[in-house]
């Protein structure tokens, strides 16, 4: 049983923050700024580097760039076995007993496969294509697919559809903002990415906290998702969507549900959640009605039923071991979608146990789910997506090219709205107002100017996507879909490189 | 010898048609293809040719490559216990030529037993056998099996394979050819075009930079690309969108080299839905890359540029006859006058049908 002790902690400060005071005027921005309490005003700026969490608030609104931050270097002595990190959480546990919470993505040094992926290009034979000069297609359609179309003639003999297909959602360019909910980011940044995703023609996602009123005119570009809490799942909540999503696991936390404190549900989490105020929000990692593959059907079926076979319905799982029989067996159950998070994906709170050691890489999962599918034949049948730590537009070529039909983006859409990854969403307090309630803090991020950076960030991401297929010799996304041809692995082992259907680099056609 | 190297090509093609179904011998095709000498390189040259075989029409036709004479006793073992070989006979050659050491060159007319049809269409059945052939029996290689038609190809000028194979003693209605440039590997027997499947056959100028995603699409409904060659998908997306799911001929096209989606958003209603469908369920077979190919079949000859066209190809046509080249000097050269000439627009398919019985 764990005992409280001292009050004085062994905990030695991570950072030390540094104030010119030649250059500092005293203005007290950073005071009003840092949203940790670690910096006061006694006669000049005083910092208590213990509560210091390196999110550049004040750094970056220092007017006189009067303010630093460093590691603190003798923190722990070097030691690369008994690290920093370990005896720091050592430390914490010592003093508390209890489960080392954290936020955002997975840091360890595992190897980051994408990088050790590298694209074609045409040289002589093929010629590559200009995508300044010639149309470049990134249009996408998510949602399952026949395996062949028919056709008949109308009275007029002119050839017309027969096949009736499932619905599609187009998107504008294949990246997706991720499921992050009201509760774990703000308001602002709900709004921010929903505006972004309609300018875009791509898709946000609610996370598992519901849909506030406010974004319903965004809704043709919202996925709603229905998580095992069901909060503010409620029929116009589903008819307010593009596409709605079961939640079953998150990469960050397979098999770990998520928790919402009672303090950040306020008066709007609390009608849109549709929660008392002030209660635990607490979303059990089962659905306590899904024990098996067909209750997942089951589900499946009943949003489709709710939503008049309109609308996709995907379903959102881990990456683990197992994953490509699992993604096989949501497709047969009925999803349109299927959603593969690896254990690089971002979160609100989760145990560090969990995120930093539970799951497998995205690549993999991606690579051997695509593959399952397309040995069963069923591979038409459902859109895959790709999600969990894709930093960057060569990261989305390259999940396309190993079969993903899209890619989702949280961090990196975090990131361009101004997060530090400083890893403490889960105490609620970022100073970027981004995974934060406190209304002084929120109030940080204008959804108008938060959007516009998204746009911004995806409009980047789309040249850059395009000049890749240009190079390729290609002029459509779909070219490249699941084209592993056109990829080659620098310093993997061969088994990975079986997996990924990949040939090493320096290997011919 | 078999080659499991991949062979990108720059190449000429060319190709002419009867629409009435008049037959022509083949001296006129290697005429034309011998314009273009210089978009070759020696190391791959091939015609196919439709209608060679008006007393046997009803058998397919197997064109087999064999590296050695062991390979050849062990597909035909494999024959025997599949098909029945009503003839089969060496498949005679001109020497003295500048074609030189050929491989065991082989035909068969063959039927199939009925019973071996009980759950499985005749063609569906052939597929499935050329495929085992060209991936299970080491050293054999179909050419082509398709009924009234053959592929003739090797390692060498179109216009000395032409002449190795004595094609000016046979005669059809479409012949079809191509000259071969492949640039960083030596060139084989079986690698030369057209590739051939059933009485699908493709003549290639160009390279489909999309091959990787068309194998793997073809993989997923059986097909086996054992060949390694950019072009074998072309046969087989062929064969798989028109004979399996029965695409009208006019909309396979449109799978493989589809219209834009800004063209797409401009057309009618009607036709958007059906493009837009295309589009969203034949992704994967979208063929992407410098090409112009030469698409031969029982009943026609297709002519299709890429989206962009990266690749020349000229048509023309006289009376009843269709010509389509890689260059307008090729045509000429065999019909210097010609009712009318023209370059297809990019993605835009030029089709010949036959339009009566074969003479």
């Amino acid at each position: 049983m764990a005992v409280e002790l001292s009050p004085v902690s062994q905990i030695p400060a991570e950072f030390r923050v540094k104030v010119d005071h030649d250059r500092c005027r005293r203005c007290k921005r950073c005071v009003l700024n840092c949203s940790f309490s670690a910096i006061e005003f006694k006669d000049k700026v005083t910092p208590d580097h213990r509560k210091c969490v390196a999110c550049h608030r004040c750094a970056t609104f220092c007017p006189e760039s009067a303010i630093t931050i460093e590691e603190n270097p003798m923190a722990y002595k070097d030691n690369a076995n008994w690290t920093a990190r370990i005896r720091q959480n050592t430390l914490k546990q010592a003093e508390t007993g209890g489960i080392i919470l954290t936020g955002m993505g997975n840091p360890k040094p595992y190897p980051i496969i994408w990088d050790h992926l590298v694209i074609d290009a045409c040289q002589v034979t093929n010629p590559s294509i200009d995508p300044l000069r010639e149309p470049m297609e990134l249009r996408t359609y998510l949602g399952s697919k026949p395996n062949y179309l028919e056709f008949e003639n109308d009275e007029n003999g002119k050839i017309k559809l027969k096949t009736q297909l499932a619905p599609q959602i187009k998107l504008d360019i294949p990246v997706i903002f991720a499921a992050m909910s009201y509760g774990a980011v703000s308001h602002n940044v709900h709004k921010s990415l929903a505006i972004a995703a309609n300018k875009m023609g791509t898709l946000m996602n609610t996370g598992e906290g519901g849909l506030h009123e406010d974004l319903y005119p965004y809704s043709g570009r919202i996925i709603v998702q229905v998580a095992s809490g069901r909060f503010g799942v409620h029929n116009q909540y589903l008819a307010n969507s593009a596409a709605v999503e079961i939640k079953i696991g998150q990469g960050a936390k397979p098999g770990i549900g998520g928790h919402l404190p009672g303090e950040k549900v306020g008066q709007e989490i609390s009608k849109t959640r549709m929660i008392p105020v002030g209660t635990d929000a607490l979303s059990p990692a089962p659905h306590h009605d899904i024990y098996s593959i067909e209750d997942l059907s089951q589900l499946i079926y009943a949003i489709k039923e709710a939503t008049d076979y309109k609308k996709p319905v995907s379903v959102k799982i881990a990456a683990v071991h197992n994953v490509a029989a699992i993604a096989s067996g949501i497709v047969r159950a009925g999803a349109d979608i299927v959603t593969i998070d690896g254990f690089r994906g971002g979160t609100g709170a989760t145990p560090a146990i969990i995120r930093d050691n539970v799951g497998i890489p995205i690549e993999l999962a991606l690579a051997a789910v695509d593959q399952r599918l397309r040995d069963e034949g069923i591979r038409n049948q459902a859109s895959l997506i790709c999600a969990g730590s894709i930093r960057e537009a060569a990261d989305v070529a390259k999940a396309i090219a190993l079969g993903a039909d899209a890619c989702v983006i949280g961090t990196a859409a975090l990131v361009s709205l101004g997060c530090r990854v400083c890893q403490k969403c889960y105490t609620g307090n970022c100073a970027w107002g981004i995974a934060t309630q406190r209304p002084e803090l929120t109030r940080r991020l204008n959804p108008d100017v938060g959007s516009q950076r998204l746009c911004n960030l995806l409009t980047a991401w789309g040249h850059e996507l395009q000049e890749v297929l240009g190079s390729l010799g290609v002029n459509s996304i779909e070219s490249l879909r699941g084209s592993r041809e056109r990829l080659r692995g620098v310093g993997l082992d061969k088994e990975t490189l079986d997996i990924l259907g990949v040939k090493p680099a320096g290997v011919g056609m | 010898m078999r080659c499991n190297m991949r062979i990108p090509s720059g190449c000429a093609i060319s190709g002419l048609m009867s629409e009435s179904g008049g037959r022509i011998d083949g001296s006129v095709v290697i005429k034309s293809i011998a314009l273009m000498h210089d978009r070759s390189n020696g190391l791959g040259g091939g015609f196919a040719a439709y209608g060679i075989y008006p007393r046997r029409s009803d058998q397919y036709a197997f064109h087999m490559i064999f590296d050695d004479a062991p390979s050849k006793e062990r597909f035909e073992e494999y024959l025997k216990e599949h098909f029945i070989i009503d003839k089969d006979e060496i498949i005679p050659t001109r020497p003295g030529g500048d074609i030189t050491n050929p491989p065991l060159l082989w035909r068969y007319f063959l039927d199939i037993e009925e019973k071996k049809m009980e759950f499985v269409s005749d063609r569906e059945y052939v597929v499935e056998k050329v495929m085992e052939i060209n991936s299970k029996i080491d050293g054999a290689f179909v050419s082509s099996s398709g009924k009234n038609m053959g592929a003739f190809k090797g390692v060498g000028y179109p216009e000395d394979i032409g002449n190795f194979f004595k094609l000016d003693e046979y005669k059809g209605y479409i012949w079809t050819s191509h000259g071969r440039f492949p640039t960083n590997t030596p060139g084989w027997w079986g690698g030369a075009h057209p590739f051939s499947l059933l009485d699908w056959s493709i003549v290639h100028n160009g390279e489909i930079s999309s091959y990787g995603i068309n194998k793997r699409y073809l993989e997923m409904f059986g097909y086996n690309l054992a060949l390694r060659t950019d072009t074998e998908v072309v046969a087989y997306l062929f064969d798989l969108l028109v004979r399996r799911h029965k695409l009208p001929l006019e909309l396979a096209v449109k799978a493989l080299s589809a219209p834009f989606w800004k063209n797409i958003d401009r057309m009618d209603p009607q036709t958007r839905e059906v493009m837009e469908a295309i589009r969203m369920v034949y992704g994967g077979g979208l063929l992407n890359g410098p090409f112009s190919i030469i698409l031969g079949h029982n009943r026609g000859m297709v002519g299709l540029n890429d989206r962009i066209k990266l690749r020349p190809m000229t048509c023309a046509r006289k009376d009843d006859m269709l010509y389509m080249a890689s260059e307008e000097s090729a045509i000429r050269e065999i019909q210097p006058d010609l009712d009318r000439v023209w370059s297809p627009k990019a993605g835009e398919a030029v089709i010949g049908n036959l339009n009566g019985e074969v003479e």
